[in-house]
Order: C-alpha cells, then structure tokens, then sequence
C-alpha cells in the first residue's frame, strides 16, 4: 500500500516544472519534501490531486495500485487523497458545516443520507482538539480567515475526511509557533499504519513537531537528495545554496 | 443525485424534481377559442366565462391597446418578435368549474398535481391553495376559518362577477391596460389568477399559495392576480410556476396588482421554473399607502425569455417597497429582470437586492428604475445587484436608471460581478465533490442570503431547481 510517483513530467502553459520526479509514500510513514522557492514543491501538490492547469506529459502516479491520472479530481478525493492547501479557496455563502458535510456526504452511496447529530458530534470533537471555536460552523469557508485559521480549517476537513494519503502543502507557512503546535498535535494524531503524508516545507520547522521519516529534497523538478530527518536540519544550517553548488558541480 | 447541500432540518422536506413538470395528458378541452387573436376570441371568451359587460368593453379597448403599441425592442431583445401571436391559442378551457374538495377534482389532473407534489404542501402548511390547470382553477381551497375571518380567495372571473364592489376599483388601476404591450394583451384575454382580500386588521398567518401551469401547447396562459390587503392587515402570498416542456413556444403573460393599505404589509413570493421554450412576460406592480409595506420575492429559473420587473409605488407617508430578485440563466435563456421603485411621498424607503447566474450561453439582464421627485423629503433607496457568471460565454448587462431630484433623499446603489473561480471549483472537487455538485455548492452559496427570505420549503425547492440546473449544465 503507496503512494507512487515515478518518473513524472508536468508542465504549465508548455513550460515543464515537474522533470523525471519519483518518489513512493508508502503508508503508515511521513514524508517531507523541501526545497527553494520555484523547485516544483506547489506543482507536484497540484499535478497529484488533478488540478486542469497542468499537463502530465510523462510517468505515472498510482495510490493503492490505481492511477490516479485516469481519475478526476473528486474521484481522487474520494478514493483517498486529501490536499491541505496553501492557499486555500473563499466560498462565500456557503458555512463550514454545510461544506464538510457535502464533502461527507459525497462519499456516501447514492440514496444514503449522512446523519446529522453523528456529524456534529464528530465535528465539535476535532474543533476542540484543533482549539475551533464552535462559532466557526457557520462562517462561510475561508471567508475573512486569518492565515492561521485557513490552516486549522485544512487539518479539520483532513481530520474530518480521514483520507489514505495526505499531501500538506506548506501548511506550516503563516502560522506562530502555538498554531503550529495544533496543527502538528493534530496530523500526529492521525498517523496511522493505514495512512501515509507527505508534508511540504520550506522551513525545518514544522518538522520538529511532526517528525517524518524520510526527507526529500525538491530542486528543479527533481529529487535532488533523499535522508532521514537529519537532511532537514542540514539544510537548516546550511541554506539551500550548497545544493544549487552540488547540483552546479554535478551538472 | 448523491450530493447533498440541504441543511439538517430540511432533509425530510419536499424533494422538487424538475422532470416532474415534463409530462401532459392529452388534451380534452371543451371551450377552446381556437388560434390567434381578433375581436371574436374576445367576444368567445367573455361569453364562456359570462363576463360583465363593462369587462367585456375594457377587453375589447385592451386589445385596440395591444395591437396599437409596437413591440419594445428599441430597448428589449429581438428575440420577442419570435413570438407569433396568430398561432397561439388564448383561451382554453375543460368546462369545469373551480372545486373545493380534493375528490371532486377530475383524476388526470389529479394527477398531475399529484407528480408536483401540492397535496402534500397543502397538508403541510398551507391554509389555502388555488392551483390553475390551464385556464381556470380546477382546486381551490380555503380553509373555513379564512372565510369566517372575512377573507375572499377566488379566481379573477368569480372576482370580478361575486365580489365587484371589492375588487372592480382597484382592478387594473394599479397596471392600466396600457401600461406595455403585454399588460394589454393580459387585461384583454385574461382569465384563471388569484382575487384576493383581506380584511381590516387580519393577519393571515399561513401564506396563501397559487400553482400554476401550462398544459397545452402553443397556449397562452394569461392569469390575472389582484390582491388587497386593508388596513393593517397582513398577507403572504406564495406562486409557484412549471410547465410541462414543448417543442414550439408557449406565452405565459401575467398581470399582477398588488395593493396594501394603510399600515398593511403586503407579501408576494415567486419561485418560477419555466420549460426553457417558454416566453415569460409578466407585469408586477404594487401599491403601498401610508406606512404599509409591499414586497416582492422573486426567484426565477428557467423559460427561454423572462422579462419581469416587478415595482412598488409608495404613495403614502412612510411606505416601504421591496423587491429580492434571483435569476438563474442556463444556455438559451435569458433572464431580463429588475425592479421599479416609484417614491411618490415622504419619508418612503425602498430596497432592491438582485441576485443573478448566467451559466454557459444564459444571459442575465437586470433593469432598474429608483424615481425619487424633487419636491420630497426624506426617501431612501438602497440597490444592491450581484452577478455571478459561471462561465466564459455567460453575459450579463446592468442598466439602472436612478433619477433623484432634490437633495433631501438618501441613496446607494452597489453592484458587483464575480465568478466562480476554477481555484474554487478545484478546491471544491478537491474534497470529493463532482463538478455539479460543486457548482451547485457555490451557487447555493451566492444566493444563500437572499435564500432565506423564502419560506422553509420553498428554500429548500429553490435549492434543489438550483442543483438541477447546475447538474445539467456540466457535462
């Protein structure tokens, strides 16, 4: 049971960003994925999940032995990816309630209706692990939320979704160090033999709360390194201008 | 459909399918006035329905009226001289006349009324139900204590005929016969629509409800709705509107007048899912005297052309008008709706709040007109219109028209046009919703404000046509 991506080619407008990359998730482990600013770590998120903009000119991605590629973007959803984005969108009108539980109930089979005070038990009990206060219910999604909010607001739907695989774009980004705190409580408490993430960061530090197993390095499209948690704070200390050094010596 | 964006308590509520309406029987009518238009169909018409003789002159004035005025195109779309006056038929009728009791309504329309699902409305909470099938009420219902309070529930000829000293002032003083082509063309060959009074100081509690429908094809459906509220009193009044689909197009041209009272309120709810061939050309207009309050509620999906601006005169001191509009345009409809706002005396207030989605080819048009003269003190206007294009190809146009005179007045006009966005959508579908489901979600999102203005089951009714429409407009 993995997540694998191998050999994969994006491109945006004709212009690749993604160039031969590979790297298999297997689940019940957490893999972080760093690297500079433009080395592809938003694109790979987006190509995963579906996202129209981009296209796959090559390679494969497969979840559990599917293809993904062959999926549409809910169909990938509801097979079990999730997505906590960076940034994620505003639906005005819509309250939070009422969009988890489509979401839900989206995943249920035709004619079966999701039972509404299981629903909001389970709800109220992840906002509380999450520190949501419950007028949050009826904000509208993402609406006037802060940075920290909007990144509370993606760990709950995950919580909520119990997805298989979770790719967690830069969601460390715009968070103190409390939030950041709750939010590493609450993917910690979801790690499981079942369940495998791949956390996307530009810092170390999200990686001293929710520690990963293994440690990629993302630079043009590729993975330039690979290690154990040890990488991330090499890279810590020494910035990532001693890989564009390795990648200009080996090149 | 496996998505579902109804809240908790409204699960157990009417489930609207729009197929429902796509269905007829066949046709068994025994007056039938025959195709196109000309002095005999009037005389045909008054002498079936045994009209007085002062409505049989106004019918025949009106249809000098009618055929006088040139069709509005010089600011309305073209698409209205597609309408072949000489094919349509304006008066149909099976000869029977409006029941009381449930059983004695014949079975095929039972029936039909059955698929919409009105029994179980009624059951639910509605104190009277006037449905129309075709030209005359087939059903109406008004519960005892209604009658005992002293409140009238007819169709416009019984009206016009049992009730004349009530209803004749007012009938057609609020929209003259002139007042556009098609009020003419209503005033002369209408028949069926809801007379209503309620008297001093009664306030119905449960909304009165009309259904209407179109049935037979190339038929002209022109009912005609007078409400009075008297003093003080106050009412709710709900029209729901299908019609089963046909190939060639169908005329629905309706005359609205409203009338509120000192301190009446006054309350006209519209939730309107036209077949998309229908021409909807529908006049809506209210009076409000001293300190009563008109207001309209409006939803309108489907047809291929609707063109309804309803408005509300404020005539006495402290009137309030108000008018919440949605309009949802698919391919091939247009939805050319907005609102007029007449200040005629001080202190009045109005508000107009419009809400439109023009989905892929659909066209979304809102017309507005705020008249504040010079010579008053203290009116308020407040219009607010927001549009939402679901694609690339939709189109929408704003055309208000606010003239204030004098500087004693406050006003504030607002309009925004947004899109959902395909970050929105991605996301959306990212949490495992399809793409119409999705669409649906942030329609339902948009108009979620003015949703709530409807009552419980008509929310929940608007919502559902809503999911339906963006269901069919994704591949």
């Amino acid at each position: 049971m993995s997540l694998i991506i191998k050999n994969l080619h994006a491109a945006i407008d004709g212009n690749p960003i993604l160039k031969g990359l590979s790297l298999e998730i297997p689940a019940g482990e957490v893999h972080a994925i760093m690297g500079p600013n433009g080395s592809g770590k938003s694109t790979l998120s987006k190509v995963v999940a579906g996202h129209d903009d981009y296209e796959v000119t090559e390679g494969s991605v497969t979840m559990d032995g599917e293809n993904l590629l062959e999926l549409e973007i809910d169909e990938r959803s509801r097979a079990g990816l999730f997505l906590a984005f960076q940034y994620p969108a505003e639906v005005p009108g819509v309250t939070m309630a009422n969009f988890i539980r489509a979401a839900l109930q989206a995943r249920l089979p035709e004619g079966e209706e999701l039972d509404a005070v299981s629903y909001y038990k389970n709800l109220y009990e992840k906002m509380d692990q999450l520190g949501i206060d419950r007028q949050f219910t009826s904000r509208f999604v993402n609406e006037g939320f802060s940075g920290g909010e909007k990144k509370r607001n993606e760990v709950l739907q995950m919580m909520m979704l119990e997805p298989s695989y979770c790719l967690m774009d830069e969601t460390d980004s715009g968070l103190d160090i409390d939030a950041l705190k709750v939010v590493a409580d609450g993917v910690n408490s979801m790690r499981s033999p079942d369940r495998g993430f791949l956390v996307i960061t530009h810092y170390q530090r999200l990686l001293d709360y929710i520690e990963p197993d293994h440690v990629h390095v993302l630079a043009d499209g590729q993975i330039v390194r690979s290690g154990t948690k040890e990488l991330a704070r090499e890279l810590e200390n020494k910035g990532y201008d001693f890989l564009k050094e390795e990648l200009e010596v080996a090149g | 459909m496996s998505e579902s964006v109804l809240d908790a308590g409204t699960q157990a509520a009417i489930e609207v399918d729009q197929s429902k309406g796509n269905f007829s029987y066949p046709e068994s009518h025994k007056f039938d006035a025959g195709r196109g238009l000309s002095p005999a169909t009037i005389d045909y018409i008054c002498d079936v329905k045994d009209d007085a003789e002062w409505v049989r002159e106004l019918r025949h004035r009106a249809l000098k009226t009618f055929e006088s005025k040139p069709m509005p195109t010089h600011w309305a779309t073209e698409d209205l001289n597609n309408i072949d006056f000489d094919i349509i038929r304006y008066y149909l009728s099976d000869g029977t006349k409006p029941t009381r009791s449930w059983d004695e309504v014949p079975d095929d329309i039972k029936e039909t009324f059955e698929r919409l699902g009105i029994p179980e409305q009624e059951r639910a909470f509605l104190a009277g139900v006037e449905a129309q099938y075709d030209s005359e009420a087939a059903y109406s219902n008004v519960k005892e204590e209604l009658e005992k309070d002293g409140v009238i529930f007819v169709n416009s000829t019984e009206g016009l005929k049992e009730y004349e000293d009530i209803f004749r002032p007012w009938f057609g003083k609020v929209i003259p016969a002139g007042d556009n082509k098609f009020s003419a063309l209503n005033t002369a060959v209408f028949s069926g629509g809801s007379f209503i009074y309620v008297p001093k100081g009664l306030k119905v509690k449960h909304p009165l409800q009309a259904y209407f429908r179109i049935n037979s094809e190339n038929f002209g459906q022109f009912e005609r709705t007078l409400i009075i509220c008297d003093e003080g009193s106050e009412l709710t009044y709900l029209e729901g509107c299908t019609a089963p689909k046909f190939e060639t197009a169908t005329l629905h041209s309706a005359v609205v007048e409203l009338v509120a009272m000192k301190d009446a309120k006054l309350q006209y709810i519209t939730v309107q899912n036209w077949s998309d061939n229908v021409f909807n050309l529908v006049t809506k207009r209210g009076v409000a005297h001293e300190n009563a309050e008109v207001r309209w509620i409006d939803c309108n999906i489907g047809s291929r052309l609707t063109m309804k601006y309803p408005g509300v005169v404020m005539k006495g001191r402290k009137a309030r008008g108000e008018v919440i509009s949605i309009a949802l345009a698919n391919s091939g409809q247009h939805q050319d709706t907005g609102a007029k706002m007449i200040h005629a005396a001080d202190e009045t207030t109005s508000n107009v709040v419009s809400k439109s989605i023009s989905v892929g080819e659909g066209r979304s048009t809102y017309r507005g007109q705020v008249h504040i003269p010079k010579h008053l003190k203290g009116c308020r206007n407040n219009t607010e219109c927001d549009a939402l294009l679901i694609n690339t190809n939709s189109r929408t146009d704003t055309y208000p028209a606010i003239t204030v005179k004098g500087n004693q007045h406050a006003t504030q006009h607002e309009a925004s046009v947004s899109q959902v966005s395909e970050e929105m959508l991605f996301y959306l579908q990212q949490r495992g919703l399809s793409e119409g489901a999705a669409m649906s979600l942030a329609v339902n999102g948009f108009v979620n404000d003015l949703v709530r203005e409807f009552p419980m089951e008509y929310s929940v009714e608007l919502k559902r046509l809503i999911e339906l429409e963006m269901e069919g407009s994704v591949g």
